[in-house]
């Protein structure tokens, strides 16, 4: 089972990002890094789960709208022509790397990624997420730096396999990195595992150095 | 530990999207209806129904397909999710097309309600919540993998009963909550807020229900290994 202890993850999502996942109004690629970190961290989960109940409570006290007349019944054709109800998928804990929601973007887990090279051995893969927001996956072999970088907006980086530092600490199986445009980091890959790591960027990143920033434009960072 | 929730300052940096388009607008809610006046008429009516007794309809669902039960858990939220849609940017049509939709989901998955974790008007905005994202904003709504609750893991009726009183009183703090904050809160869920605006502590009392629905997560992540 490669999925990660709970009370390993020690870098958790900050409570108003869990507060706008759960309001729904976050970009497609921040809801996708939202709910992976989800999916390995209960502690997170149910934080989330207690601002739904916000919204429920909200819910509740909205003035009503008023429904069609033959609302019901049309309701109740709808639930007829459906048929069965759907299964609940199988959940059983599994020996994925990638957390289900991101294996539904790339169709598959680890093995199913599409990898570009993206130089000093970086590799990366761009997850297909509507909205200005991006998500990709990044395959930082073991031992590597990758390229000192700051962006323009918020960056936040989930580790899955491995575990990569920098000035802010130690990021491992679970844990989740928020940067905002004031940070300008090198994150390096622990020695001994390669690192897996699904980032998103609500901005393009802007790097430092002058090789990657005549890239950025080939790579879509 | 978790029993106020810090609107930590710096939200300048949270990618916030409006969830509508705002074409429809005009069609919206009159305000006359959104006042406080309305909201205690309604108060007295529903205080009756519990949240407790919602459970048992979506039970009657799940387990004897009873379409009553359905009947009035549409009269009660239906119009609810419809405002909720016309308040997020739909016209009229497109707010009863997704009510309905959202509906026939709570019929099609009333075995995967957990009332153990969650309230059925916390359910019903969840499923109303992703409707919007999917028809409003044309995007996907990425979802935590699922730990659905099988037999092996039907939950303790402590647990539910104590969720949905928890589910109650989070209700009442938020409708106990100063005009201000409350608006702010409003606003961030229905998605009109913009996010420098976020910072407010809100002094709701999220500890307890946090805590519960960590309890029954615990006990799901058991009866899964």
């Amino acid at each position: 089972m490669t999925k990660p202890m709970n009370n390993d993850i020690t870098h958790h999502l900050s409570p108003q990002l869990l507060m706008a996942y759960s309001a729904g109004t976050l970009p497609e690629a921040f809801d996708l890094i939202v709910a992976s970190h989800l999916s390995l961290c209960d502690q997170c989960r149910a934080e989330a789960e207690s601002y739904d109940a916000v919204g429920g409570a909200l819910l509740e006290d909205e003035p009503t709208a008023e429904m069609a007349e033959d609302s019901l019944a049309a309701t109740l054709r709808m639930i007829r022509m459906g048929g069965e109800p759907d299964e609940p998928a199988p959940a059983r804990p599994g020996t994925h790397v990638l957390p289900r929601p991101i294996r539904d973007y790339v169709g598959g887990d680890l093995d199913a990624v599409r990898w570009q090279n993206v130089g000093r051995g970086v590799r990366q893969a761009l997850l297909p997420v509507n909205g200005d927001a991006r998500a990709r996956l990044l395959h930082i072999p073991a031992g590597t730096a990758v390229p000192d970088h700051g962006h323009q907006g918020l960056e936040l980086t989930l580790v899955l396999r491995g575990a990569f530092s920098d000035t802010d600490g130690r990021f491992g199986p679970g844990d989740v990195e928020i940067a905002d445009q004031e940070i300008e980091h090198t994150p390096v890959a622990e020695e001994g595992e390669d690192c897996i790591c699904l980032a998103v960027t609500d901005a393009p990143l802007r790097f430092s150095g002058l090789m990657p920033r005549l890239a950025q434009p080939f790579l879509k960072i | 530990m978790f029993s106020n929730v810090d609107w930590i300052e710096d939200c300048d940096t949270l990618p916030l999207t409006p969830p509508g388009a705002p074409a429809g607008a005009e069609s919206g809610v009159p305000a006359a209806s959104r006042g406080a006046g309305s909201r205690v008429t309604r108060m007295a009516e529903d205080r009756a129904q519990g949240a407790s007794e919602w459970v048992d309809h979506v039970v009657r669902i799940r387990d004897a397909r009873d379409e009553a039960a359905f009947a009035e858990l549409f009269a009660h939220f239906a119009p609810r999710v419809k405002a909720f849609l016309i308040r997020s940017g739909a016209d009229d049509g497109l707010a009863e097309e997704c009510a309905q939709e959202v509906m026939a989901t709570l019929w099609q998955k009333a075995h995967l309600f957990d009332p153990a974790r969650a309230s059925v008007s916390t359910w019903v905005f969840t499923i109303a919540r992703n409707r919007r994202i999917d028809a409003l904003r044309r995007q996907r709504r990425p979802e935590p993998e699922d730990l659905p609750w099988g037999p092996e893991a039907e939950p303790q009726q402590d647990d539910v009963l104590a969720l949905q009183q928890d589910s109650e009183r989070l209700a009442e703090a938020l409708r106990s909550l100063p005009e201000k904050q409350r608006v702010l809160i409003e606003r961030a869920y229905f998605g009109e807020l913009s996010h420098s605006e976020i910072a407010e502590e809100t002094g709701l009392p999220l500890g307890t229900i946090k805590s519960r629905i960590r309890l029954a997560l615990d006990r799901l992540r058991h009866a899964l290994r």
